[in-house]
């Protein structure tokens, strides 16, 4: 980066007839420059990174060794494995990986599909495209706080409209909070409202990237829609589709304040009276921040960590294994 | 080779850069004001207040009264909307060392653990004068062993039964105060029982007769003297026939129907209370106000106030001065102040919270005011009668909140997912346990 800004003048200077120490001594620092200077660049995030991640990675790490009181903080006893030995053994840990599996299941993959879907519409010459790439991206810019409170609303058991709703059509009420699918269903709903247009704006970006002599060239094939949004554009956006799916279970891991305040109060925080939708990050927040106990929310925390990187390794191993085959057939 | 002169500017702008990442975290570590009040050069005194949810000190003029009365004074009155959350992040000041009010409200329910465990960190308040007017068991419960006062009463929670006149008349009920009061006079058991008749005498099948059964329950656990702990703090309530009794009794009213299973404070009890769903809530004192706001002038008139088969104390709160803060003392004669006999009346006037003070009960003002909206029921007579009735002790424990909201579930359990009450039980004994371990 530094070559590229050295002027014309500058390489037009006379060189000299040999290298003086002094000549030498400014070429080793300015090797020394040319590698050390990006990582100074650079530099200002790794500091901080490790300040504000690494660190306390590390540290909760330590903290989950023990226990630890949120109150009294500086008081610390060794507990080794323990924390973890006991998450292994607690139902209910083992409740809210399940929960926080299907849920996350309930939401991202119909959440992508209709993305796509929204994105494949957008990207036709629609009259007012922009007015619709604006609302999608409106729930996105909505905060977790006020959608949650809306929807616990909406779906609330004896005034909310979407039983009104079912009653027109026949049904019976539904108990959305109490009862454990609907819940789910409830809380999925959420999600999926804020992050579709979100995703369905990154496949767009994407889509509109391909050329459009392939689309031309599969409609001279004769192609139907079908056959080259099949064909043409999901290849063609591939790489996308994998980081949105990245992204989303991140995000389903770690799934949190809608189940908080979609139960609210008590309910939130233990993810309903049976823990029916408790994910793992209400178990972490009701460990710290209801019981207090530090050290088991720390647990916690790491056993997510780990979770994510195992998800990872595993997608990686997968991938590796699929990509493998079709290239050895070409071959 | 490439040009010299650009060199410098790299390294600089390579060094300027590592500098300023260890300026920004530099920068973090030098937090430690904390948002304290403080005091000016010209002898004017800022006083910061923690509060949660309605405390009435903001709801009403008290405050602005006080800084007209003080002029030097200024108050800054920060009100958290839950006291989950408000408490939380209490205790995460506590623990950082950082960021403490001069002024911090504490709840019932977690008197026990601040007087466990913090009390060297709030103001003792036994010599401060004028303020032996409370009730003996009040200052107890934030009494440390060595006879230091953390805290200041504000208001208590003495029992009743609201109830629906209308209601209770199409179900061939009687209506009047009195005769209402007489039906259950001999226990909660005959609460129950009047609700039996309710359901089966109703002429409108919608309706239920009570908004919740941890309503009843929390009644029951704070009309006796040890609740959850015994006053040595082991856990009792597994053993505890009060408690026993009282989720038997719960969990039977949660089983037969007659509940409109909501969640009090919560998203659905608000509209049952616009809508007219329940013909009877437990209320204590301070839930007349939320009921008024909340069911609306459209049924003034209708709601009425009957004394409860038991005096019960549910909820209060106090005040307490920061030790570090450097308004202490001006910290601890306005908490004296708010607290004192004139104006606690006054809120039991203005927003119906019951005064903790014994001299304030007491008083014509406190004893002879009534509630329009209640069909003019003389509050004060009712809840007076009820203060009196209130164990003289009542043993508070470390996570009485906690097992408190964790048996409501439990209910809720009974009510709203259909679980057995064994079931039930056995589950909500293995979240306390949890919770508490």
């Amino acid at each position: 980066m530094a070559a590229s800004t050295s002027t014309p003048a500058a390489d037009l200077r006379p060189s000299g007839p040999g290298p003086t120490s002094g000549q030498r001594r400014r070429t080793l620092l300015h090797r020394f420059d040319i590698r050390a200077a990006p990582y100074g660049f650079i530099a200002p995030f790794f500091v901080v990174f490790a300040a504000f991640s690494f660190y306390p990675l590390l540290y909760t790490f330590w903290v989950s060794l023990h226990q630890v009181e949120l109150s009294t903080l500086d008081v610390m006893s060794w507990k080794g494995l323990g924390n973890y030995t006991d998450l292994w053994q607690d139902d209910r840990f083992w409740n809210a990986l399940r929960n926080t599996f299907t849920i996350g299941v309930i939401s991202t993959v119909p959440q992508l599909l209709m993305a796509l879907g929204l994105a494949h519409l957008l990207n036709y010459h629609l009259r007012g495209s922009l007015f619709f790439r604006v609302a999608a991206l409106a729930p996105y810019a909505t905060s977790v706080g006020a959608a949650a409170l809306v929807f616990s609303m909406l779906f609330e058991r004896d005034f909310g409209m979407i039983n009104w709703g079912l009653n027109l059509v026949g049904f019976g009420d539904v108990d959305w909070e109490n009862e454990k699918w609907p819940a789910q269903f409830a809380i999925s709903t959420i999600v999926i409202w804020r992050w579709t247009g979100y995703n369905a704006l990154l496949y767009l970006a994407a889509m509109q990237a391909i050329p459009r002599d392939r689309y031309e060239a599969a409609a001279i094939d004769g192609a139907s829609r079908w056959q080259q949004f099949r064909t043409v554009t999901i290849p063609g956006i591939r790489a996308t589709i994998v980081f949105t799916i990245v992204l989303s279970t991140i995000g389903a891991t770690q799934l949190f304040g809608e189940p908080l305040i979609f139960g609210q109060g008590p309910n939130g925080v233990t993810g309903g009276a049976d823990n029916q939708y408790q994910t793992l990050g209400l178990l972490l927040y009701e460990e710290g921040w209801r019981n207090y106990q530090m050290g088991r929310a720390a647990t916690i925390a790491w056993a997510m960590f780990l979770l994510l990187v195992l998800v990872f390794v595993l997608q990686r191993v997968i991938s590796r294994l699929a990509s493998r085959r079709p290239a050895r057939r070409k071959r | 080779m490439r040009s010299a002169r650009v060199l410098p500017r790299t390294r600089v702008v390579g060094i300027v850069s590592a500098v300023v990442s260890l300026a920004l975290l530099a920068g973090c570590g030098g937090s430690d004001t904390g948002t304290g009040g403080g005091r000016s050069e010209d002898g004017k005194v800022t006083i910061t207040m923690g509060l949660f949810g309605v405390m009435g000190y903001k709801e009403t003029d008290l405050l602005d009264r006080y800084m007209e009365e003080h002029p030097d004074v200024t108050i800054e009155a920060e009100v958290a909307g839950d006291e989950e959350t408000y408490y939380t992040s209490l205790q995460t000041h506590l623990a950082a060392g950082s960021g403490l009010k001069d002024i911090q409200g504490i709840e019932i329910g977690r008197v026990r653990e601040i007087v466990d465990t913090q009390a060297d960190r709030f103001a003792d308040l036994s010599d401060v004068p004028g303020t032996d007017h409370f009730l003996p068991w009040k200052q107890n419960q934030i009494t440390t062993e060595d006879g230091a006062v953390l805290g200041l009463g504000t208001d208590m929670g003495p029992m009743a039964v609201c109830y629906r006149r209308d209601m209770f008349e199409q179900a061939g009920l009687p209506t009047d105060r009195e005769e209402v009061g007489a039906l259950w006079a001999d226990g909660w058991e005959q609460y129950v029982d009047v609700g039996e008749r309710f359901m089966a005498d109703s002429q409108d099948p919608e309706l239920s007769y009570m908004d919740t059964s941890s309503g009843l329950f929390n009644a029951m656990i704070y009309g006796s003297s040890e609740q959850f702990y015994n006053a040595d703090g082991d856990l009792i309530y597994q053993d505890n026939p009060a408690v026993h009794d009282a989720w038997e009794l719960a969990s039977q009213a949660a089983s037969s129907g007659m509940t409109a299973a909501l969640r009090q404070f919560q998203t659905g009890w608000d509209p049952g209370l616009a809508n007219s769903t329940f013909a009877t809530t437990v209320c204590p004192a301070w839930m007349l106000a939320h009921i008024q706001e909340k069911a609306g002038p459209e049924n003034a008139g209708k709601w009425d106030v009957a004394p409860a088969p038991q005096g019960a104390n549910w909820g209060g709160s106090f005040l307490a001065v920061n030790q570090d803060s450097p308004v202490r003392q001006e910290a601890i004669d306005l908490i004296a102040w708010l607290t004192a006999p004139e104006q606690q009346a006054y809120l039991f006037q203005e927003l119906g919270f019951f005064p903790s003070s014994q001299e304030a009960i007491e008083s014509p003002e406190v004893q002879n005011v009534t509630s329009e909206y209640f069909n003019d029921a003389p509050i004060g007579r009712i809840f007076g009668a009820a203060a009196q009735e209130i164990p003289d002790e009542q043993v508070l424990g470390r996570k009485d909140g906690t097992i408190k909201n964790l048996f409501a579930q439990g209910l809720q359990r009974i009510e709203s997912q259909g679980q057995s009450p064994d079931d039930a039980w056995d589950a909500t004994d293995e979240d306390i346990q949890h919770a508490v371990g």
